[in-house]
């Protein structure tokens, strides 16, 4: 069953925790990953790989570079989940 | 029908010996920082480069070659009249024709060995390896010399924040020889040319005789860029950490060896972040020692895991009979992974 935007919210916060190191609780939607989660652009692909295993969802290299925020992370992901 | 004689080969191969060469100049970030808007931490923390090692004019292609095999030919306690083939991997010798390892061999002091380059970029060290294996089994060469050499900074943009930090310069090599047990194990290896645009030099060079130089890129001063390597970080970075891992993961398998049997992971020193995602991706146990020779070091290429596999042995920090998985990867996409006993 596809995830909420909740749920997407809640499963990229334990992403970034895990990779980053961030506290969940910083991930909100308007938190930009560079400026404001310490993800750098190559943590990035670890967090998009991370998200397409638990989204089941395919996030090409050309789109990751429009992903600047949580947001942006969670409506590509609402728009493309299987 | 004539009958024809079949060659005699040894039952299997194993690397004999191991040398390298790193040119004596050491630059630290500090003088990559000179050409391009960054930092030293910068540098340190997407790549965990520190420094890396420049050739000189005398340090040739060539040059750093016959450093490197020298020592490997010493470790594998063999003379150079016993080498039945010489195999170099680069793609920064500059003189297509002739091949360098011709001049390699004769200098060395083979008798008249086979000898000839592949291009096969970060990955050719395994490719070279995986050819003379099966040379010494298939009985064309008792003893096979194996080099990868680079001077990758006569290839790096200097101006390029992304990459002007990565490259360095230096020669590896081994010698394969016969073994009556399997000390080298099946190559998983492929290519993927639907990438190629991922990893490459920036213009081929034949732009530079066609006489239209208004594409050829220019350089801050507007004078005509020397060709470079370039890549698409994020997308190499993907390719290398997670597709790779499973190749690596394929290359365990096909020798028969659990990850609890290894002892050493020799992977391209392409980047620190890349070594450090693939060692968690392959889920490595604790004991099992990583290469990090990139810190110091540099990537170079197809000169990677050879000079790592020297300096692990020469530290310490493996040892001979250590069982130990080598994994190349890069421009083409190609990429090379084996399982074998360190010599």
């Amino acid at each position: 069953m596809a995830a909420t935007q909740e749920e997407i919210v809640a499963g990229l916060a334990e992403i970034v925790n895990e990779i980053a190191g961030i506290p969940v609780e910083d991930v909100q939607l308007d938190k930009s990953f560079t400026d404001d989660l310490d993800v750098d652009s190559l943590s990035m692909v670890e967090v998009v790989v991370a998200a397409e295993e638990r989204f089941d969802v395919k996030i090409p290299d050309d789109d990751v570079k429009n992903l600047k925020t949580v947001g942006d992370a969670t409506t590509y992901i609402l728009e493309h989940q299987a | 029908m004539s009958k024809i004689k079949p060659s005699q080969g040894a039952p299997y191969a194993r690397i004999m010996g191991v040398g390298g060469y790193r040119p004596t100049r050491v630059v630290p970030n500090e003088v990559i920082l000179e050409k391009i808007d960054s930092s030293d931490e910068w540098i340190r923390s997407r790549s965990g480069i520190a420094t890396r090692h420049w050739a000189s004019d005398e340090e040739t292609v060539a040059a750093m070659s016959i450093e490197a095999s020298g020592k490997a030919i010493a470790d594998a306690g063999i003379s150079a009249e016993q080498i039945g083939a010489v195999v170099v991997s680069t793609v920064s010798h500059f003189k297509q024709t002739p091949a360098i390892a011709t001049e390699i061999a004769d200098k060395l002091g083979t008798a008249k060995a086979a000898a000839f380059d592949i291009s096969a970029g970060c990955a050719g060290f395994g490719y070279g390896l995986t050819l003379a294996k099966g040379m010494v089994v298939e009985g064309s060469a008792e003893y096979v010399l194996v080099i990868g050499v680079e001077r990758l900074s006569d290839l790096t943009d200097l101006e390029d924040r992304a990459t002007a930090f990565l490259f360095g310069d230096g020669a590896g090599a081994v010698v394969v020889g016969p073994s009556q047990e399997p000390h080298i194990g099946p190559t998983v290896w492929g290519s993927e040319g639907d990438k190629s645009e991922t990893i490459k030099q920036t213009v081929p060079w034949d732009e530079f005789r066609v006489g239209d130089v208004s594409k050829l890129p220019l350089d801050s001063k507007g004078d005509i860029k020397f060709p470079a390597i370039t890549q698409e970080g994020q997308a190499v970075f993907r390719w290398a950490v997670f597709e790779m891992a499973k190749v690596a993961q394929q290359a365990l398998d096909a020798a028969g060896i659990s990850p609890d049997d290894l002892d050493v992971f020799i992977p391209h020193q392409a980047n620190m972040r890349i070594i450090d995602s693939m060692v968690k991706t392959l889920k490595l146990p604790e004991h099992v020692t990583v290469a990090r020779d990139i810190e110091t070091t540099g990537n170079t290429s197809a000169a990677s895991i050879p000079l790592a596999m020297e300096r692990l042995l020469a530290t310490g920090k493996a040892k001979s009979g250590d069982t130990a998985l080598v994994i190349g990867f890069g421009a083409g996409l190609v990429y090379a992974a084996t399982v074998v006993t360190l010599p």
